[in-house]
């Protein structure tokens, strides 16, 4: 008589080193055959203590580890922090910083979201993707070099504007670029949109419906995928969104693709914020005129005592925020980060919470993995766009 | 939030979850919910028609030592239709058992996860209550007051032994000397 053997589920630990695994993921997949039963991921190892770091900073201090949270969409991290001292302070930043602000929150939305485009496409096998895209980020990642100094970690903005205004040419060179850039995204679709293969292993891969989509705490453009409009720089407009005119993408089926054309239709509205902030942008100071918060001008420093207190006060002692708490969000672009801030008074803030967007799109990988082959875990983990830095803070 | 938005949301809370304290603040409504009744709070807030809070953005776990109830949980809603949000805050005491809302919303498992770790903060129905963001044998706390931002351990290859061995934390340089073990 033929000998049966019984098999087993077996187990598989996806990460911490593996290519498709964004970084840092240690994914447990309990599988039968090919099919996920059980997904467990671990994530923590690249925890960093940032919110207990927060606290025993100086509110200026602070802004730099934000740029180390997202580390690939820098400056929309910076944005929450500077939106939410500044509402404690109870001021307003300039409005030509505001456009400032964000334009280059939309360049990092363009940055962020080429990243996901690249590296999404080499997930599921389109190698050509990841080159093209990484030539546009380079662009941008001049412009940050231009403005701050700083590649990536460019602490540009400041509670009360930004450190200092663009340099001569730039807004030139912005404007080429998005002029330029709906070109190069039709490349990106010529690619990828219509083409079979990269259908058949993102269309009904990955579906989240809308009730699923706000239990697991969607936000962003896993939200909107999901088919509910809804998008912080409408909702709750900040800086200088109010301003302009754009339109919110939206998914029907909350698969996979949806969330990929979500975030190409993105680019393309990004393209237009800028257009209209570059030809909106009024001059004036792009800091805040009260030297108590923002760094007094360098010519002042030179000839005034004042100011030469003023920035040694500032940059060793810090500024005083009255007490409060103050939950600020923003549309990061992948999803809403938001920080809850309480200050007691002082120089540094009492407890600094911050509540980012990937950490509930990868809790959802547990819910949203199992039934799936095993092919297909690489396209969710690349689909809901993780970056291990803001996961782990 | 706009100001007309918070009286209505303010009124509706008032009206339907009567005897529970409102705070307002600038720009946000705060109640304060005790433990017992958080469930029940919490699903009102989500079902009631009126407050349509679908989306458990954040829950934050604070640490007041000198307060006679040390910590305190900030969870942050939102209703995506009706655009408005509300914070709950619920006092918690030193191994106070505060249920789980996972249940509510899924997105709460980790955030409880989360607040277990970093503040030591129980859980009760809650399915899988493990450290999270820390080592999977680290030892204390580390968003209390009371815990210093250096850590408490360090951690080193240890050649004898052939293996990491983790060692009081100690800020000296002279150990730390990297050529001094090559001969």
């Amino acid at each position: 008589m033929e000998q049966r053997k019984e098999f087993q589920n077996y187990t598989v630990n996806f990460g911490p080193q593996h290519p498709a695994a964004h970084g840092v993921l240690r994914l447990l997949l309990e599988l039968d055959g090919e099919v996920v039963e059980r997904a467990d991921p671990h994530i923590g190892l690249l925890h960093r203590g940032t919110e207990k770091l927060l606290e025993h900073k100086t509110y200026l201090q602070g802004l730099p580890y934000w740029d180390r949270l997202d580390y690939m969409s820098m400056m929309s991290q910076e944005h929450t922090w500077v939106l939410a001292v500044e509402k404690l302070l109870g001021v307003v930043a300039p409005p030509r910083a505001q456009f400032i602000r964000t334009i280059f929150a939309e360049l990092t939305r363009i940055l962020n979201h080429l990243l996901f485009i690249g590296a999404h496409g080499l997930d599921v096998g389109a190698m050509t993707m990841f080159i093209y895209c990484f030539r546009e980020r380079e662009a941008i990642l001049d412009m940050y070099e231009a403005v701050s100094g700083a590649r990536m970690h460019a602490a540009y903005f400041r509670p009360g504007g930004v450190a200092k205004d663009l340099p001569e040419g730039l807004v030139e060179k912005i404007r080429a670029f998005a002029e330029d850039f709906p070109s190069r995204i039709d490349e990106y679709e010529t690619l990828l949109t219509n083409n079979r293969i990269w259908k058949q292993r993102l269309v009904d891969v990955g579906v989240v419906t809308a009730e699923a989509a706000l239990d697991l705490g969607f936000v962003g453009p896993m939200l909107r995928g999901s088919g509910i409009a809804y998008d912080l720089r409408k909702a709750e407009p900040y800086d200088a969104y109010d301003q302009v005119d754009f339109d919110i993408p939206v998914g029907k089926n909350g698969d996979s693709y949806d969330r990929y054309l979500v975030r190409v239709e993105e680019l393309r509205q990004s393209t237009r914020i800028i257009t209209q902030c570059l030809d909106k942008m009024p001059e004036g100071d792009v800091k805040l005129p009260n030297f108590k918060i923002s760094i007094p001008r360098r010519e002042d420093m030179h000839s005034g005592m004042e100011s030469l207190i003023g920035h040694f006060k500032l940059v060793s002692e810090g500024f005083s925020v009255p007490p409060g708490e103050v939950y600020l969000a923003t549309e990061s672009p992948k999803g809403e980060l938001g920080v809850y801030l309480i200050s007691q008074g002082g120089a540094k803030p009492y407890r600094a919470r911050i509540r980012s967007a990937g950490f509930n799109h990868l809790q959802a990988l547990k819910t949203i993995l199992p039934g799936h082959m095993i092919a297909d875990v690489t396209t969710i983990v690349g689909t809901i766009d993780i970056v291990f830095g803001e996961i782990d803070r | 939030m706009k100001r007309e938005k918070l009286d209505r949301l303010e009124q509706e809370v008032t009206a339907r979850l009567a005897g529970l304290a409102t705070e307002r603040l600038a720009d946000a409504l705060v109640i304060h919910v005790g433990v017992l009744q958080l469930l029940q709070t919490m699903t009102r807030l989500r079902d009631d028609i009126a407050f349509d809070f679908k989306l458990l953005v954040d829950l934050a776990g604070v640490h007041y030592p000198e307060r006679a109830v040390p910590f305190e949980l900030v969870y942050q809603l939102l209703s995506v239709h009706k655009n408005h949000r509300i914070r709950v805050k619920v006092p918690v005491t030193e191994g106070e058992l505060v249920p789980s809302i996972a249940g509510i919303w899924s997105s709460a498992d980790w955030y409880e996860r989360e607040a277990y770790d970093m503040f030591g903060i129980l859980f009760s129905g809650h399915s899988d209550l493990r450290r999270i963001l820390n080592d999977y044998d680290f030892h204390g706390y580390p968003l209390r007051k009371d815990f210093p931002v250096t850590g408490l351990v360090e951690s080193r290859y240890d050649e004898q032994r052939g293996m990491v061995v983790k060692e009081p934390v100690r800020l000296g340089r002279e150990d730390r000397e990297p050529y001094r073990r090559f001969p």
